[in-house]
C-alpha cells in the first residue's frame, strides 16, 4: 500500500519538474512584453530597457529559471504586471472563488447522479431506465459552453431568477447576506454544470448495480428475507461507493478546465477568468503561477483516485 | 491446393458450390452489413444520419458559393437588421453581416476542424494504443509516462498558451495544436483492449509462425478491435466540434475575421446582445446541440451494433 502511494510520489517529481520547465519556456516565448504600453505613453525606449534589466528578463533563460524557482521556494511567485501586486496574494483572493464553484458543483453532480444510477440499475430495461438513459445520452456530449450560454440567458437574463455576473453582491453588508449572496451566485453555474457532468457516474454506477444484482451476496442478502430498498441501499450501494469516491480525483481535471468556461461566461472572478484576462495582457508570471497550480492539482486528483482504488482493488497495487 | 483438392476429394463441384452457399448464408455478416442491417431497423438512427450528411454537404458546398471577405465587410445601415426578412433570412450582426451566411461559413470551419482533429487523434491514439499495448516492457512503460505526462497538463490552458505564441497561426496549425492533446483519451482505451487481445492463441499462433509484429498489429489485432475504433472516432467526433468551438468563444481559436460557430455564439458575451439580439448567437448554439446529439446518436447505433446480444437489425 505504502509502497504504491511512495512510487506514485516518486513518479510525480519528474513530472513536477518537466512541468514547470516547459511552462517557463512557453511563456517566455509568448510574444511582446509586460510593460509596452503598460506604463505611461511618454515612457521612452530606454526606460523600458531598464525595467527589462531590473526585472532580470534580459538573463538567459536558464538563469531566469533557476531564479524563478529559488523564489518559488521562498513562496514567492514574483509580481503581476497587470495588477501590481503579488501573484500569490492574487491568485490567493481568487482560488477561494474557484474551489467553492468546483466544489459546490462536485457535491450537486454526486446528489443528482448517485440516485439515478442506482434507480435506472434498479428497474434496468423499464421506463425509468428508459428515461435515464436518455437524459445521460442528451447530456453526453453538448460542449459545456453552449449549455452555459443558453442557461445564462434562460435563467439570468429572460427569467431574471440568477445574477448573470461576479461572485458576491456589492450590497451585501453583514456575514449572513454576504455567505447567502456567495452561494446565489454559485449556484446556477453548479446547477449546470452538474446536471451535465453526471454522465460518467450515472453509467458506472448503473453497470454496477446491474452486475450486483445477480451476484451471490445479494442472493444470500435475499434469501434470508432482506427488504429489496434494504440491499440496493445498504449492500449494493456501499459496494459501489468507493469506486465512484475514486472518481471525484479524477473529475478535478474536468471541472479545472471546465472553471475556464464558467468564470468567464458568468464572469466570475476566480482563477480561470484570471487566466483568460492575463493571456491578453502577457502577464507571464500569472500565467506560469496559473498552469503549474492547474497542473499540480490534476496530479493530486489523480493520486487521491489512484490511492482509493488500490485500497479498493488490491490488484492495481501489485501493478 | 485447389488441383489436390480435385484430385483427392470425392465431393462433386456441385455439392462443393451448394456447400460453399450454405457456408455463406450462416457465416457472421460483414461489420458494414451489421451496421447497415441496424440502421434500416432503427429509424431514427437513420434520420440522424441523414441530417449529419445533408448538413455536412449542404455547408461544405453552400460555403463555395459565399465571398467569405465580402460576407465580413461591416455595413452599418444593416446593423442588427431582425430576422425573418427577404435580406437576412437569420437577421444580422452588430456589423450588419448576414447571420445566414456566417453561419454556413462558419459551419464549415468548425466542422472542417472537427474531422481534422479527429482523423489526426485518432489515428495517434489507436497507434499509441496498440503499440504501446502489443509490445508491452519497457516500450509500454516508457509510452505510458509520456502519457500519464499529458494527462497532467492543464489541457485547456496549454492550447491557450501555444496559440497565443504562434504569430501566424490558421487552422490548419489550430487542428494541429489541439491534436497534441486530444489523443490520451482513444489511447487508453485501445491499448487496454489491446492487451486483452495479445494474449489471444491467434496473436501466440502468428508470432510462433513467424509473423511480422507490424503485421500482426495492423492486420491481425486491429481488425479484430475495428469495431471498438469506429464507435471511439464518432463519440470523438461529436466531442471534437465543441474543442474547436469552445476555444473560438473564448477568443482564442480562429481569427476574428474567420467566422465559426464558436466565434458566433461568443455575441451571447454582450448583456445586450443576449437577450435583445438574440439571433446573432441562438443559431450557432442550437446548431451546435443539434450536430452533437445526431452524431451521438449514430454512435450509440454503432455500439449496438457491435455488441450482438443488443442488435435491433440482426433477426434477418
Amino acid at each position: 500500500m505504502w509502497k504504491t502511494i511512495l512510487r506514485r510520489l516518486m513518479i510525480m517529481v519528474p513530472e513536477v519538474i518537466i512541468l514547470s520547465v516547459l511552462v517557463f519556456l512557453l511563456a517566455k516565448a509568448m510574444p511582446g512584453d509586460p510593460f509596452t504600453g503598460s506604463i505611461n505613453p511618454k515612457a521612452d525606449p530606454a526606460q523600458i530597457k531598464h525595467l527589462m534589466e531590473i526585472n532580470g528578463l534580459n538573463d538567459p533563460w536558464y538563469q531566469q529559471y533557476w531564479n524563478w524557482v529559488v523564489h518559488l521556494f521562498h513562496g514567492n511567485l514574483g509580481n503581476s504586471y497587470q495588477y501590481q501586486e503579488p501573484v500569490t496574494r492574487l491568485i490567493e483572493g481568487r482560488a477561494g472563488n474557484t474551489m467553492w464553484l468546483a466544489f459546490f458543483t462536485m457535491v450537486l453532480t454526486y446528489a443528482f447522479a448517485l440516485p439515478l444510477g442506482v434507480y435506472a440499475g434498479r428497474h434496468e430495461g423499464k421506463l425509468p431506465d428508459t428515461i435515464i438513459r436518455f437524459y445521460t445520452y442528451v447530456t453526453f456530449c453538448i460542449p459545456v459552453f453552449v449549455i452555459l450560454v443558453l442557461g445564462i440567458w434562460i435563467f439570468g437574463y429572460v427569467l431574471g431568477w440568477f445574477p448573470t455576473t461576479g461572485s458576491v453582491s456589492s450590497d451585501a453588508q453583514t456575514w449572513a447576506q454576504t455567505v447567502g449572496s456567495r452561494f446565489y451566485h454559485i449556484l446556477l453555474p453548479s446547477l449546470l454544470g452538474a446536471l451535465f457532468g453526471t454522465v460518467n457516474i450515472v453509467q458506472y454506477l448503473r453497470s454496477e448495480v446491474i452486475d450486483a444484482k445477480h451476484s451471490d451476496y445479494v442472493r444470500t442478502a435475499r434469501s434470508k428475507g432482506v427488504p429489496s430498498k434494504d440491499i440496493y441501499r445498504h449492500h449494493i450501494f456501499r459496494n459501489s461507493l468507493l469506486p465512484i469516491a475514486a472518481f471525484a480525483g479524477y473529475s478535478i481535471t474536468g471541472l479545472l478546465n471546465g472553471s475556464i468556461f464558467t468564470e468567464t461566461v458568468f464572469s466570475y472572478p476566480g482563477m480561470g477568468l484570471l487566466f483568460v484576462n492575463s493571456i491578453s495582457y502577457r502577464d507571464y508570471t500569472v500565467i506560469t503561477a496559473l498552469v503549474l497550480i492547474y497542473g499540480i492539482l490534476n496530479l493530486v486528483g489523480t493520486l487521491l483516485s489512484d490511492i482509493i482504488l488500490s485500497i479498493v482493488d488490491p490488484r492495481v497495487r501489485i501493478e | 491446393m485447389a488441383e489436390n483438392f480435385e484430385k483427392h476429394s470425392d465431393i462433386s463441384a456441385a455439392d462443393l458450390a451448394r456447400l460453399n452457399q450454405e457456408a455463406q448464408a450462416e457465416a457472421t455478416p460483414s461489420t458494414a452489413k451489421i451496421i447497415w442491417n441496424e440502421f434500416k431497423a432503427d429509424k431514427p438512427a437513420m434520420a440522424a444520419l441523414v441530417i449529419i450528411v445533408g448538413f455536412i454537404a449542404f455547408v461544405m458546398i453552400g460555403a463555395l458559393f459565399i465571398n467569405t471577405p465580402k460576407m465580413m465587410e461591416t455595413n452599418i445601415m444593416d446593423y442588427f437588421d431582425k430576422p425573418f426578412t427577404a435580406d437576412f433570412w437569420l437577421g444580422a450582426d452588430s456589423g450588419g453581416r448576414s447571420v445566414a451566411k456566417q453561419l454556413i461559413v462558419g459551419s464549415r470551419n468548425s466542422i472542417g476542424i472537427a474531422i481534422g482533429l479527429t482523423v489526426i487523434s485518432s489515428t495517434v491514439g489507436i497507434c499509441w494504443g496498440l503499440i504501446s499495448g502489443y509490445f508491452g516492457g519497457y516500450i509500454d512503460w516508457g509510452m505510458q509516462r509520456v502519457y500519464d505526462f499529458t494527462m497532467m497538463l492543464p489541457m485547456l490552458m496549454m492550447i491557450i498558451v501555444l496559440v497565443t505564441i504562434i504569430p501566424h497561426y490558421n487552422a490548419v496549425s489550430l487542428t494541429l495544436i489541439f491534436s497534441l492533446f486530444y489523443w490520451e483519451g482513444t489511447s487508453r482505451l485501445i491499448r487496454s483492449r489491446t492487451l486483452a487481445e495479445t494474449q489471444k492463441d491467434y496473436v501466440a499462433a502468428s508470432k510462433a509462425s513467424g509473423t511480422s509484429n507490424w503485421k500482426i498489429i495492423f492486420q491481425g489485432i486491429m481488425p479484430n478491435i475495428s469495431s471498438l475504433i469506429i464507435i471511439d472516432t464518432t463519440l470523438s467526433f461529436a466531442e471534437n466540434i465543441g474543442v474547436e468551438t469552445g476555444l473560438s468563444y473564448l477568443g482564442f481559436g480562429l481569427p476574428t475575421q474567420t467566422p465559426s460557430l464558436g466565434t458566433m455564439i461568443a455575441n451571447a458575451n454582450d448583456p445586450a446582445n443576449i437577450t435583445l439580439y438574440w439571433w446573432t448567437w441562438l443559431p450557432a448554439a442550437l446548431e451546435i446541440i443539434i450536430l452533437c446529439l445526431s452524431i451521438s446518436y449514430v454512435g450509440q447505433v454503432l455500439r449496438r451494433a457491435a455488441d450482438a446480444s443488443q442488435r435491433q437489425g440482426a433477426a434477418d
